[in-house]
């Protein structure tokens, strides 16, 4: 492995926002430059939750350790003209600007992101805003929940039971699909750039980038005017589907995924109701040995050829039953090992401490200095050959590095106080 | 391949994704214009990708050229179909492997070696091929083998626990959300590796396992865990319509009139609270026990019933607006033919393009909530039906002849 990165000298300048940190740190973690501008008093994320010993303080906020990893941060004040003079002369040295700002509010600082395309031509201008620069709808206000309601998540997530409200998955989701989206342009943009074209303006829309992410919610109304339904732990269909989630003899819950169709299905499942002890106990065993038994199994005979029926549904009520009676990580192993696809519903932290995960190295220690202690990190999404993904540096302390990159960009941090 | 975007058309992928976790990859890149290959096995009919057969449906009409997931997920690709069992098949696809910037694939971990087409042979073929898998596991590990799809991948990094209510199982996503987020990490990766090739030469091997892009959509929660020691599952977790990072109160999905109609209110700050108390009215906003986050997050079960009961009688558009007004985020739990057909935003952007099918004729599908200023993406062409390119492609990319196409045809390669 060499240590090359895919984006190394890649310039990015960030502006600081809750929107755009993710597709920030996408580009950092892939070796670019990304430099961070936040306001004097620092970025408001500095002061969301979770904080490293509980201890609220900006340069603790483990919200920002994890958005920033691998950025360089300055601090401008772009309400006056010094900091706005300085900001406009890294952006003519870099190949890409990252902002999440309000409609409008750049332009009314005098750096309006399109003009500035069309006078520095290699430029590539990613903007990301709730509903875009031109919507009819872009000076609405919107969190992450607002757009994962309005933009179509939501409608799909929830319970059976309607009278509880719809669900909205956490994790700032509808900011990661923005975030993703803005780096698949950035990388487009650039690659344009490459090949001899002219860099360009991206106009990003995060309610549409929801809208976009909704599967089968989407395209059912689109092909067939169908709305789907929300269903417990399951994709939201047309029609009331079967359960699949089924809650383990340990509490934890596990998803069983598609029953068994073939032979072989029936076979290891039938051989793992005796490993287990259950072929008494299980009142169907007969059929899945039966399954075991035969040369193949015509599914679309469900429902007319009353053994394949009896089959189909005892190798269903066999994964729940088991299911109920081991816990859920035995019933993931057991199942995966057996060639079925299963999962086990882990939380974040347990997925984390799994083997596999472990074995792949995906837990990542940083250095903290000023701390002086490593900090363990969510790794790498990707496992590239040539250009691993690495984060090259913890999130930076509030402008600690404005005079680094002022000299860079020739200019005097002891004259030029941003 | 005319009125196509410039952005990547320089580039052809040899494309054996499927479904939507690796189909979605390749719909961004053919998008801005490359020339994507999809090569499908005609013996099962390109039936791997299940989705070529299942509903929505336009009319009556069923196969494997009529479902209409397929179509949406892959717009603007050309379809082949190779029989990889056969010698001549595998010849061919070596002669496209040479011709190709990127071979994309989401088989189960081991699936091109078995074809005879992994890593080291594709290198062999083209030693600058740029090769991207994409599986629930990676390709080592000691689940490599095993098997997943959508929600399974949601299960194993953490997502469906995290979206759910207390006392309540795990509501999980109701759709493939790490099928469309897989896809958008394999397009990055392509990227990616296509911009380190073309500042180097080099090409290289990208091992995606869509479980660990899960997993990096935890990163707070996670960093909670190893910092602070504190698990995401404890009592009173999940509670996903709330927010705790950053924490805002009140903030949760509340019921309007209707059926199964609902809204979205967030308050960021104490201003947010104090325009929301406006616009209810009462004194129930002014509560001195309120004016502060920490006064409210301390009582968020009392405020989302009070709340809720002033929702409830409402109509969920008209509370959004008149929040919006007053400058705090709100907004409609929008059912899919609110947002489709009567969201002003998603139409003006033009976000519901309608392509020409070969056999569905005129669709409307997902498009890309982005607007580049010089060479934006186009979507008008629908999905290929099975092997609809295949003589195309042979002839523009192999030089092949009628009578040859007409051989392998009998010979059952193609």
């Amino acid at each position: 492995m060499s240590g090359a990165s895919a984006l190394q000298g890649v310039r990015v300048i960030e502006l600081a926002s809750e929107r755009c940190a993710f597709a920030g740190k996408l580009l950092a973690d892939m070796g670019a430059d990304v430099v961070l501008v936040e306001p004097p008093g620092g970025d408001p994320s500095r002061h969301y939750a979770p904080f490293a010993g509980d201890r609220p303080d900006p340069e603790r906020s483990l919200y920002f350790w994890h958005y920033q990893t691998s950025k360089r941060g300055i601090t401008l004040d772009l309400e006056k003209e010094p900091g706005r003079a300085i900001l406009s002369r890294l952006i003519e040295a870099a190949d890409l600007v990252l902002e999440a700002e309000p409609p409008g509010r750049l332009e009314a600082l005098g750096l309006d992101g399109a003009a500035r395309c069309e006078s520095q031509p290699g430029l590539i201008w990613v903007s990301l805003t709730p509903f875009g620069q031109h919507g009819p709808r872009r000076d609405e206000q919107v969190t992450d929940l607002t757009l994962l309601a309005g933009g179509g998540p939501v409608w799909s997530c929830g319970y059976d039971d309607h009278s509880i409200p719809p669900v909205r998955g956490s994790g700032n989701q509808a900011y990661h699909i923005a975030g993703h989206y803005a780096v698949l342009s950035a990388l487009t943009a650039y690659l344009h750039r490459l090949a001899g074209g002219e860099g360009q303006y991206v106009d990003l829309n995060m309610h549409a980038a929801a809208n976009v992410t909704t599967e089968m919610a989407s395209y059912h109304w689109l092909v067939q005017k169908g709305t789907v339904q929300r269903q417990t732990g399951r994709h939201a269909m047309e029609t009331i589907t079967m359960e699949t989630q089924t809650e383990c003899a340990d509490g934890r819950h596990a998803s069983t995924g598609v029953p068994p169709r073939t032979p072989r299905e029936f076979q290891n499942l039938y051989e793992w109701i005796v490993e287990l002890g259950y072929e008494e106990a299980f009142p169907e065993s007969v059929f899945l040995k039966m399954g075991g038994e035969r040369e193949s199994i015509d599914l679309s005979q469900i429902g007319q050829d009353d053994e394949v029926t009896a089959m189909f549904a005892a190798g269903r009520d066999a994964m729940d039953f088991i299911a109920r009676r081991v816990p859920a990580f035995d019933f993931f192993k057991g199942a995966q090992d057996r060639g079925m696809a299963v999962g086990v519903v882990y939380s974040p932290e347990e997925a984390f401490e799994d083997e596999h995960f472990q074995a792949r190295g995906f837990p990542v220690e940083v250095e903290h200095p000023e701390l002086g202690r490593t900090v363990t990190y969510p790794g790498a999404p990707y496992r590239f050959e040539k250009t691993p993904w690495r984060i090259q540096r913890r999130a930076p302390l509030l402008g600690e590095h404005t005079r680094e990159v002022l000299r860079e960009a020739g200019l005097d941090p002891e004259a030029d106080e941003p | 391949m005319t009125d196509r975007s410039e952005a990547l058309s320089r580039y052809r992928i040899c494309d054996f994704t499927g479904q939507l976790a690796g189909a979605g990859a390749t719909k961004w890149l053919a998008a801005f214009g490359a020339d994507v290959i999809r090569v499908e096995d005609p013996v099962r009919q390109g039936g791997w990708d299940i989705l070529r057969a299942m509903p929505p449906y336009v009319d009556d009409r069923r196969g494997v050229d009529f479902g209409g997931g397929f179509n949406n997920h892959n717009t603007e690709k050309r379809g082949i179909t190779l029989n990889l069992r056969t010698e001549r098949g595998k010849e061919l696809l070596a002669e496209i492997v040479k011709r190709s910037d990127v071979v994309s694939e989401n088989f189960a971990a081991g699936v091109m070696e078995r074809f005879g087409f992994g890593y080291e042979q594709l290198k062999a073929l083209n030693p600058e091929v740029i090769y991207v898998s994409n599986c629930g596991f990676g390709h080592t590990g000691p689940y490599a083998r095993y098997k997943t799809w959508g929600p399974i991948v949601q299960a194993l990094s953490g997502l469906t626990f995290t979206s759910g209510l207390p006392e309540l199982p795990p509501a999980g996503w109701g759709y493939s959300y790490m099928d469309h987020t897989g896809g958008y990490v394999m397009a990055i990766a392509i990227l990616l590796a296509l911009v380190h090739r073309e500042r180097t030469g080099e090409g290289q091997w990208v091992d995606l396992a869509c479980t660990e892009a899960g997993l990096t959509l935890n990163g707070p929660a996670l960093l909670d865990y190893t910092v602070n020691g504190r698990p995401t599952r404890r009592p009173g977790e999940p509670n996903s319509n709330r927010s705790s990072s950053p924490a805002m109160a009140p903030h949760g999905i509340y019921p309007a009139r209707g059926d199964d109609d609902w809204v979205a209110i967030a308050c960021r700050n104490d201003e947010d609270w104090r325009a929301l108390g406006a616009v209810m009215g009462g004194a129930w906003a002014s509560a001195a026990a309120y004016a502060t986050l920490a006064g409210r997050l301390a009582d968020q079960d009392q405020l989302d019933a009070t709340l809720s009961a002033w929702t409830r009688t409402r109509d969920k558009f008209e509370v959004a607006e008149a929040l919006q007004d007053a400058g705090v985020p709100a907004a409609a739990v929008q059912k899919p033919a609110e947002r489709i057909d009567q969201d002003p935003n998603t139409a003006a952007w033009g976000l519901w393009p309608s392509v020409v099918h070969s056999k569905m004729g005129e669709v409307r599908v997902d498009g890309l909530p982005v607007h580049f200023s010089r060479t934006d993406w186009k979507i008008r062409r629908g999905g290929p039906c099975v092997g609809e390119h295949t003589d195309e492609v042979l002839r523009e990319l192999l030089g092949a002849s009628d009578d040859e196409l007409a051989r392998l045809r009998e010979e059952g390669v193609l």
